[in-house]
């Protein structure tokens, strides 16, 4: 019995029979170049080297702000945002914002995906519905969200509603356009398989083809949670007198580039925690996928 | 409307003058085929003959044929992939589409999906999902799924084609098995001469888009591959398929 590169028995045969056509003498290598883990090493956890990227971020950015590379109105040091951040917290400045932009973001973002997925259900499912709404959907797609803001101050005012309907506005084209695509690519197969063991149109939507469409809604989910954002920050940078985009727009007219600075940041660890929360839905949602038996 | 065609009496399938087409291609031309109650039947046929296409003209998967087609209302369909829902565990696999009525029936249903799983073998795996199963495993659910609804008539199209071949061995000695205990009727779509022979208890030639061939094969089971009139049949269809034999 011979093993990859050795013989079981300490060495090769003194002597293989020379078949005719000799191709002359073959020389063995181990199939993989060097082990993977080599022992001794100290393996490091896998978290600390996903913090690792971000924390050598932010020495850098201290080290260039204490280097003088940038003045302290061009650019906020790391120290400066989180002093900032005591500042406006001590003043109750920077929960009441940021509770006031996470209200509208939350308000927008579940009207904005119910409608992307009640529209994407209408027209992946019937050709009436897809001739009917793709067309208007796909053109007031084109039309970018934040050119509406003059538009939608002149319709709705300066209140709550436009800023949530903006916001909406900016959910449902990423949801709907996922989540149309993905109804429309459930294998046909299973849709048949479906139907021969009698499941009526109902069962099918139900047990077939949402199902099937939910990887695509949850791509078009963490879509929707960026985008959400985006336009709440900038509805609030042109009309409003609360939330995280106001406040960057009124720090701009005092200097204030630290408070810029930390609600930048803010937004960013809001995305992450967003991004986190999603990544935690698919697991528990997709786990059909890889067989994890957990859960 | 055509108008009705009386069935003969004690019949599973009943087909005819099918023909189907596909743009300009006519796929089946004047086709008849009728299988009794309990029977099983082999169709063979060079691929691209329409095998396919008259299994799902049974299924009900097809309305676009022209000619006369009766079938029973309890049927099922194992295909040659396993088509299994990968976000349903097993056990709801084998249950789709079971109507539930009345408050004592789910539990009914549960029992009844379990034991076809068991049949089938895989009862331990009720909880599994079909992406942990092997080939052969999530086949036998298919088939686990096809039983449990005592289907009158079976439609197995290639359904072994896809597996290696001992587990094929294995899956003919269940299916065997499985219709000793259920005696639906079955049509078998199959490219394999010696699968067809060693199952049906007749074997068409599909080419042309009709039947060409319609034999019956009386061996005693199980059969064996050595026998001389297993070799006659196998020589006699292999050529009527177009592949020459020495």
């Amino acid at each position: 019995m011979t093993v990859l590169g050795k013989f079981a028995n300490g060495g090769p045969p003194a002597a293989f029979a020379t078949p005719p056509g000799d191709p002359g003498p073959i020389t063995l290598t181990r199939p993989s170049a060097a082990k993977r883990h080599r022992a001794g090493v100290i393996r490091i956890p896998r978290p600390v080297r996903r913090v690792a990227g971000p924390v050598l971020v932010l020495i850098l950015w201290q080290l260039v702000c204490t280097e003088g590379v940038f003045t302290s109105v061009e650019v906020a040091s790391p120290i400066a945002v989180i002093d900032a951040a005591r500042e406006l917290w001590s003043q109750d400045v920077l929960q009441s914002n940021m509770l006031i932009s996470l209200q509208r973001v939350a308000e927008g973002l579940v009207v904005g995906v119910a409608a992307g997925v009640a529209l994407a259900v209408l027209c992946g499912l019937f050709w009436a519905g897809e001739d009917l709404f793709d067309p208007v959907i796909q053109a007031a797609r084109a039309v970018p969200i934040l050119g509406l803001i003059p538009l939608v101050i002149i319709w709705f005012g300066v209140g709550e509603f436009p800023k949530v309907f903006l916001i909406a506005l900016g959910c449902v084209f990423p949801v709907y356009i996922n989540t149309y695509a993905a109804i429309r690519g459930v294998d046909v197969k299973l849709v048949e398989a479906g139907q021969t063991f009698g499941l009526t149109r109902p069962g099918l939507v139900r047990r077939v083809i949402l199902p099937g469409a939910l990887p695509g809604f949850l791509v078009g989910l963490r879509f929707a949670l960026v985008g959400c954002w985006l336009v709440d920050v900038v509805a609030e940078e042109i009309n409003a007198q609360s939330g995280l985009g106001y406040l960057i727009n009124q720090a701009q007219t005092t200097d204030r580039t630290d408070i810029m600075f930390l609600c930048l940041a803010i937004y960013a660890i809001l995305g992450i925690v967003a991004d986190a929360i999603v990544r935690t839905l698919e697991r528990y949602l997709l786990v059909w996928r890889h067989g994890f038996q957990g859960a | 409307m055509t108008s009705p065609v009386q069935a003969p009496a004690n019949t599973a399938v009943f087909a005819s003058d099918v023909t189907r087409t596909f743009g300009d291609r006519d796929v089946l031309r004047g086709l008849d085929i009728s299988i009794a109650p309990g029977e099983f039947v082999a169709l063979l046929g060079r691929s691209g003959t329409g095998k396919s296409t008259l299994l799902r003209i049974l299924g009900g998967l097809d309305p676009d044929y022209g000619g006369e087609v009766l079938v029973p209302q309890r049927r099922a369909v194992v295909f040659q992939e396993p088509r299994l829902l990968p976000w349903q565990r097993v056990l709801p696999n084998v249950a789709l589409g079971l109507k539930i009525n009345g408050p004592n029936e789910r539990a009914r249903l549960r029992e009844q999906s379990l034991s076809a799983l068991s049949e089938v073998g895989l009862a331990s795996h009720a909880r599994a999902w079909p992406v942990t199963l092997s080939g052969g495993e999530a086949q036998r659910v298919a088939l686990a799924r096809a039983l449990v609804r005592e289907p009158q008539l079976m439609l197995l199209d290639e359904p072994f084609g896809a597996l290696d071949a001992l587990t094929r061995a294995r899956m003919h000695g269940l299916l065997q098995d499985l219709c000793a205990r259920h005696h639906p009727a079955v049509l078998l779509v199959t490219h394999d001469v010696d699968e067809a022979i060693l199952l049906a208890d007749r074997v068409l030639v599909l080419s042309e888009g009709a039947i060409t061939i319609d034999l019956p094969v009386r061996l005693d089971r199980p059969r064996d591959r050595g026998h001389a009139e297993f070799t006659a049949l196998r020589t006699r269809l292999l050529i009527e398929l177009g592949v020459s034999v020495e």
